[in-house]
């Protein structure tokens, strides 16, 4: 391996994430819909923390306007101090639907992003990506077409393409939520083993409680119409965490029931 | 295997039809005693088929097709060049939608040998005319298609890509193009379709100076009442759109249904 391949893979540059008095609203045909409403939050460098609630609450939008794919109405979202004004190779995403590109193969995806970073030749490029395959368990794979691959695989791969261009913070929204159930374990079990070698700041959005308890060191709690942060709950159990933990169940119950509780009070407006 | 013999036996049972219609066989005492129709009317193969060799030999075909092949690639790529960006830009902008957008629509009704008398005009009975002709029989079906292949690629992807630090015009080439490429090429096939029937028409009505192509020799076929030179170059006419469909467009299109995962086996 290249002297500049092996520095561009022991890096890892991580950043801190704060969001001050978002609001955003959408226009739709019945009206105007406010997504968020004065929501603020800090997300430390190397933290993984999951923005959970159901549908209509804004974890969705918030995570679109960290990206810079859309823009907040009022109040900013920064990263390390700097407004965010659009998207940038900082920032990786990773989407519910895998979002691959169907004309490349395996390792031509993963090389997209990496393409557009400077300061590395094609040679040290590929030997990046191959390693992100490893990481992710694909690289027997560099050389498959997308639609061979299965559900859980293409995810592997979508995520070694964040992955690759070494960005500090990783967005994920609803990655897994297309997955069948034991896939999807096997992935909350990879992407933790990931965040501890490569130590970044995570984003993760779910609907799904347990999920977010399993994985995340702190679950944010949003309720809908409007869109407002409510709650954050910090989980201390030690990882590698199994979902089917009792602890962890616990603590999803617990959340469960705040959640509850709000939609309940929605309701009752 | 056993599909190929099937196609092989029916063509070779269709010629054997038409030979003993036309008395080819009556040396072998198969076939009416009389044609069913007069070699004027309808020759039997052997003579199209001498004809053929005749004009193969000394390769007045070979010249001729040259001269088609020549207009048809120059028409065709120029209607590429201008229906691909143009697509392009009806897809992305719906000013141009509206205006060009509509007009390529209008006229991909118009089958372009329509235009033929007003090239004739325009242009003189020269290459241009017949340039021309298939440039507007390439060109808005182009358009179209890619109009239509950039339409319909999700939007995820180029989400996707902006997210990985694409610009907008970084993502228009490598992203958009690429993905609406089932389309684009779908869209290429039709136009060189077209093209090629465009060309023959215009061959057909535009005696020019500059070359006799194919179409010409049907044009004279028809004039001398020379049937059998006149089926010989439908044979040939045949021969040329298939042979760029499996060339051309097959591997291309293969290629793009085994990355796409869109074969049928």
């Amino acid at each position: 391996m290249q002297e500049k391949t092996k520095q561009e893979i022991q890096e890892f540059p991580t950043a801190k994430l704060s969001v001050e008095h978002v609001y955003k609203d959408f226009k739709t045909k019945r009206g105007t819909v406010r997504a968020l409403e004065d929501a603020s939050l800090t997300i430390n460098e190397g933290e993984f923390v999951c923005f959970v609630g159901p549908s209509g609450c804004g974890k969705s939008t918030l995570l679109n306007i960290i990206a810079g794919l859309e823009k907040p109405d009022q109040g900013k979202a920064l990263i390390d101090g700097v407004p965010i004004t659009g998207p940038g190779r900082d920032r990786m995403m990773m989407f519910q639907e895998h979002a691959l590109f169907p004309w490349l193969d395996v390792i031509g995806n993963v090389m997209f992003g990496l393409k557009q970073k400077p300061n590395l030749n094609n040679k040290e490029r590929l030997e990046v990506a191959k390693y992100y395959l490893y990481l992710v368990k694909m690289d027997k794979f560099a050389h498959a077409n997308i639609h061979e691959l299965s559900g859980g695989m293409r995810q592997r791969v979508a995520l070694a393409r964040s992955l690759a261009p070494n960005p500090k913070i990783l967005l994920m929204d609803e990655p897994f939520s297309a997955l069948d159930a034991m896939t999807r374990e096997q992935l909350y079990g990879d992407i933790q083993d990931i965040w501890e070698k490569r130590r970044k700041t995570i984003v993760f959005v779910t609907h799904n409680v347990r999920e977010s308890v399993c994985l995340g060191s702190r679950v944010i709690l949003f309720s809908p119409h409007p869109g407002r942060v409510r709650k954050e709950f910090r989980v201390e159990l030690p990882r590698p965490r199994n979902i089917n933990n009792h602890d962890l169940a616990d603590i999803a119950r617990e959340i469960t029931a705040e959640l509850k509780g709000y939609q309940n009070a929605a309701e009752s407006d | 295997m056993k599909r190929v013999i099937t196609t092989v036996v029916f063509f070779a049972l269709l010629i054997i039809l038409w030979a003993t219609l036309t008395g080819d066989l009556l040396r072998f005492g198969i076939g009416p005693e009389e044609p069913v129709w007069n070699p004027y009317v309808l020759p039997p193969p052997s003579v199209v088929g001498q004809y053929l060799w005749d004009n193969l030999i000394n390769l007045k075909l070979l010249s001729a097709m040259g001269v088609t092949l020549q207009r048809l690639l120059i028409g065709y790529i120029i209607g590429l060049v201008l229906g691909v960006p143009l697509g392009m830009l009806a897809a992305r902008f719906k000013c141009i939608n509206d205006t060009l957008g509509v007009l390529a629509l209008g006229l991909q009704a118009l089958p372009s040998v329509c235009w033929v008398p007003l090239a004739c005009i325009w242009f003189g009975q020269t290459e241009a005319a017949l340039l021309f002709v298939v440039i507007m029989g390439t060109l808005w079906s182009v358009l179209l298609s890619t109009q239509n292949g950039m339409k319909n690629v999700p939007p995820i992807y180029a989400r996707a890509a902006r997210t990985m630090g694409s610009g907008p015009l970084h993502t228009l080439i490598f992203v958009t193009l690429p993905a609406s490429a089932p389309f684009v090429v779908s869209g290429m096939k039709q136009g060189w379709a077209f093209a090629w029937r465009s060309l023959m028409a215009a061959e057909i009505y535009v005696s020019v100076v500059g070359g006799f192509g194919i179409g010409q020799y049907l044009h004279f076929g028809r004039e001398l009442q020379r049937m059998y030179q006149v089926i010989g170059i439908m044979f040939i006419i045949i021969l040329v759109g298939l042979l760029a469909d499996k060339l051309l467009f097959s591997p291309v299109e293969a290629w793009l249904h085994r990355r796409w995962g869109t074969d049928k086996e």
